[in-house]
């Protein structure tokens, strides 16, 4: 087989390609209009600092990160628990469980909330009515945060290797040190991961909460139905006031998970 | 082995008690009395509207974000600049934000007063299509990163050295690897555009009949007294919802069972 | 003919290619022998144009091709691990250089089965690369590369993923494509021996530095500098010089140039052996002797013998 004299010609269109800064350029002005310009504007127009300071505001505020902290750890336990059942155990039906926990991902909030007041709410059929109290602010919040620990552990704990745990076994190590020594400290950080997108989820909730709490101030309000409160008063700087508080704790939590991946990444080799 | 059940019989507890127990009980007390009462509550006039008005968002939302989402996961990935890295944060943003923060914004940015207000965009779909975008713009980008990631550039790169121009290593090479992501990423975007409830509420002063989505109208219904209205409604939601769940199931990338 | 000029290249604090000018003659083969870290992917890479380089130029039969990109530099690639599309079949892989260019399908075919043939893929056209052996991945993937006449063939430690006996198949296979199709190929590896069994030409590359280019003859018996010597094959260091093992004489008796030395240890390595020895200044010393030898001077452990070098070299400088 002769070699050619000359290679074929380029294929047509093969010049210095244009497309790095196409993808950067569009995405960029898409993501600067879409996310940023709002909450620049947001920012600019958070006076009424005062607001933030009122009872009432500080009230939604210590109810909102009380109780979402109180589900954080609620569902660090469920959640571990449950990604187990789905990772470790064997049963009929565990694909449809399996699918269950991403319900709360797909569903729309208003109707989770609905469908607990429906359950445990004033015309409870078990006897069970938490509107208007914090139990149902819990019972929602619970709700719509259930697949994040759930998702993140899951993985890890399947790809755990058995044979530390084995390891452990011959060393003498019963069920529960096993646990604690071995598998803890493998999912701690995807358990942390979890949690933290747990709890900037809870801390931003109000489409399943805003039925079922009755929204009383100082006793039933979280700070998403405050703002709204504060823009039904015309307050429109005291709402952006609060609503910047929010966002600095949800960037932060998202620091705090980027944080948290690179500290993992870290003992990786 | 008491444990093991005793664990299996506390977590499927725990889900049965919260999850699909309040949700199974709505859906019988619609279809309480059969299928005709719950049909005729949910295609009231009011009712398709809203109807109409959700699906309007979520048809401009899902493509909006999902090239956007390509583009985006591309050039974080593919083309790593200075900037990437605080892109690939702004991007997740939403994940981890109220709902009702995203709706102040727009409305402080585009209402009366506003750098860019006065054009009718809130009280109005358009503002409500922005509020839907917002809350709805991570999940094509979060799934295709990493696929992108996994894949590596070494058969882009092959392309390239046969003579493909961008657009064809896209088409041909890169594109084949990263679609059931981006499918993955279309249906966590259309479930959660609509499911939008806060940030659509805020920005749409809830006119009934004229800016009203179905969830809102789900709310409306609620606070009128009209339980059956509102349940009918909440089905055809969950409804929609299970539909995407399914999809979800199926095009999920890595299972965590045995 | 593929000329570099001046590369250089950094990667953060690492200076990978560091002024490096090299020509590779058309219709040559020649491979960029060296270690981990010594530039030679990088210099491939550069010639290819999927890296940049900081300083210096590539020419390619005398055009300057420095800010091309890849896809018009007529250069066909082999990577070391395959870069096979996955989720094409063997076929598309191999004709995906012809299709994008819009060949017509009477003409894929016949260039995309003559290469399957040339390769000896032609019953697996159907198959999906996941479905190869790492071997049938590689020859795959030649024939890819090789579909669209490229003037230059790079290879990128193209045997390297794959085990031994494949490897040598592989080599030899690849020189005899070579002879037969006659383009300029360069190709990376870090292996000396398959750098002298395949190449016309050797560059050996040594921390971001050519050291020596030579025919592999010359390499091994003008080397350069201390370390050509030492990286095309094994060596004994006493002093200053630098003694080949098959180049150390053992007598049973003194003469008065030799030296006293003890068989430490015989290592039966099919028709060689080599003979470990340690001299009386407490040097050791590896000899390389021929079965027949070590019978006819009956040499087993802890024996006593005289060594001399029969050639040494010195470097000066």
């Amino acid at each position: 087989m002769a070699a050619d004299a000359g290679a074929l010609p380029a294929a047509p269109g093969a010049r210095r390609s244009v497309a790095p800064g196409l993808s950067i350029g569009l995405s960029t002005l898409y993501l600067s209009l879409i996310v940023l310009l709002p909450l620049a504007a947001l920012s600019w127009q958070a006076h009424g600092w005062g607001a933030i300071s009122t009872p009432q505001a500080t009230a939604a505020l210590k109810l909102t990160l009380g109780l979402s902290l109180v589900v954080a750890l609620v569902n660090a336990v469920a959640g571990v628990a449950i990604a187990w059942t789905l990772v470790r155990d064997r049963f009929v039906g565990q694909g449809l469980v399996n699918a269950l926990v991403d319900l709360p991902f797909a569903l729309p909030t208003i109707v989770a909330g609905l469908t607990l007041l429906a359950l445990y709410g004033p015309r409870s059929p078990v006897g069970i009515d938490a509107a208007f109290t914090r139990w149902g602010l819990l019972l929602a919040l619970l709700f719509v945060t259930l697949p994040f620990v759930v998702r993140t552990v899951q993985p890890v704990l399947f790809e755990l290797d058995r044979e530390m745990e084995e390891a452990a076994a011959s060393l003498g190590a019963g069920r529960f040190t096993t646990f604690k020594h071995i598998i803890l400290p493998s999912i701690l950080p995807a358990i942390l991961s979890g949690v933290a997108l747990a709890f900037a989820r809870a801390v931003g909730e109000f489409g399943a909460v805003v039925l079922i709490s009755g929204n009383l101030p100082f006793k039933t309000e979280v700070v998403s139905v405050y703002i709204l409160g504060r823009l039904e008063s015309n307050d429109s700087g005291g709402a952006a006031a609060a609503s910047v508080v929010i966002l600095l704790i949800s960037f932060g939590v998202l620091l705090a998970i980027g944080g948290l991946r690179r500290w993992v990444t870290k003992h990786d080799r | 082995m008491i444990g093991k059940y005793a664990l299996r019989f506390a977590a499927l507890g725990y889900l049965a008690v919260l999850l699909v127990a309040p949700v199974g009980f709505v859906f019988w007390k619609t279809f309480e009395h059969g299928v005709g009462p719950a049909w005729d509550a949910v295609t009231t006039a009011d009712a398709l509207h809203a109807l109409k008005v959700t699906l309007i968002l979520t048809a401009i939302a899902v493509p909006a974000n999902t090239i956007f989402g390509v583009l985006c996961a591309l050039a974080i990935v593919r083309h790593r600049y200075p900037g990437a890295g605080i892109v690939n944060a702004v991007v997740d943003l939403p994940l981890a934000l109220s709902p009702v923060v995203a709706g102040v914004a727009l409305l402080l940015l585009y209402g009366r007063g506003g750098w860019l207000g006065g054009h009718g965009i809130v009280f109005a779909l358009p503002g409500m299509a922005l509020a839907t975008i917002f809350v709805s713009l991570p999940f094509v980008v979060r799934e295709v990163v990493p696929v992108l990631r996994e894949i590596g550039t070494e058969q882009e790169q092959a392309a390239a050295t046969l003579g493909a121009s961008a657009l064809q290593t896209f088409r041909r090479v890169t594109w084949p690897a990263i679609r059931w992501a981006v499918a993955y990423g279309v249906v966590l975007t259309t479930a959660r555009a609509l499911g939008e409830f806060g940030a659509v509420s805020v920005v749409s002063g809830r006119l009934a009949g004229q800016t009203e989505s179905l969830t809102l109208y789900i709310q409306d219904r609620y606070v009128s007294f009209d339980t059956t209205g509102a349940y009918a409604a909440a089905v055809l939601l969950a409804l929609l919802a299970v539909a995407t769940l399914l999809l979800m199931t199926q095009l999920k990338p890595k299972e965590g069972t045995q | 003919m593929i000329q570099a000029r001046g590369i250089v290249k950094r990667f953060g604090n690492f200076t990978a290619l560091d002024g490096v000018s090299v020509d590779v003659p058309t219709g040559s083969l020649t491979a960029l022998l060296g270690p981990s870290g010594s530039g030679k992917s990088t210099l491939l890479r550069v010639i290819a144009g999927l890296e940049h380089p900081d300083k210096g130029e590539v020419l390619l039969d005398g055009e300057d091709v420095t800010r091309r990109p890849p896809q018009s530099r007529g250069v066909g690639f082999v990577f070391q691990h395959y870069a096979a599309f996955k989720h094409m079949t063997v076929w598309d892989n191999v004709a995906f250089g012809l299709t994008i260019r819009r060949r017509p399908r009477g003409e894929i075919k016949e260039r995309v089965s003559e290469l399957l043939d040339l390769v000896q893929l032609t019953g697996l056209s159907k198959r999906y690369p996941a479905q190869l052996s790492g071997g049938q991945r590689q020859r795959m993937g030649l024939a890819r590369a090789l579909a669209v006449d490229p003037k230059v063939l790079l290879l990128d430690e193209p045997f390297g993923a794959l085990d031994a006996r494949v490897r040598k198949e592989l080599r030899l296979w690849l020189r005899r494509l070579h002879d037969e199709t006659h383009t300029t190929t360069v190709i990376v590896t870090h292996d000396q021996e398959e750098a002298m069994e395949v190449a016309d030409r050797v560059v050996v590359m040594h921390a971001g530095h050519i050291e020596q280019t030579a025919p592999p003859r010359e390499l091994y018996d003008h080397p350069a500098n201390e370390f050509v010597m030492s990286f095309v094959g094994p060596v004994n260091r006493l002093g200053d010089a630098f003694i080949r093992p098959h180049d150390v004489e053992l007598l049973l008796e003194p003469n008065g140039s030799t030296q006293e030395a003890m068989v430490q240890r015989l290592v039966h390595l099919g028709f060689e052996v080599r003979v470990e020895l340690v001299r009386d200044d407490g040097e050791t010393l590896s000899a390389q002797l021929t079965r027949e030898q070590v019978e006819s001077l009956e040499l087993r452990d802890g024996q006593i013998v005289y060594v001399r070098p029969t050639r040494q070299t010195v470097f000066t400088d």
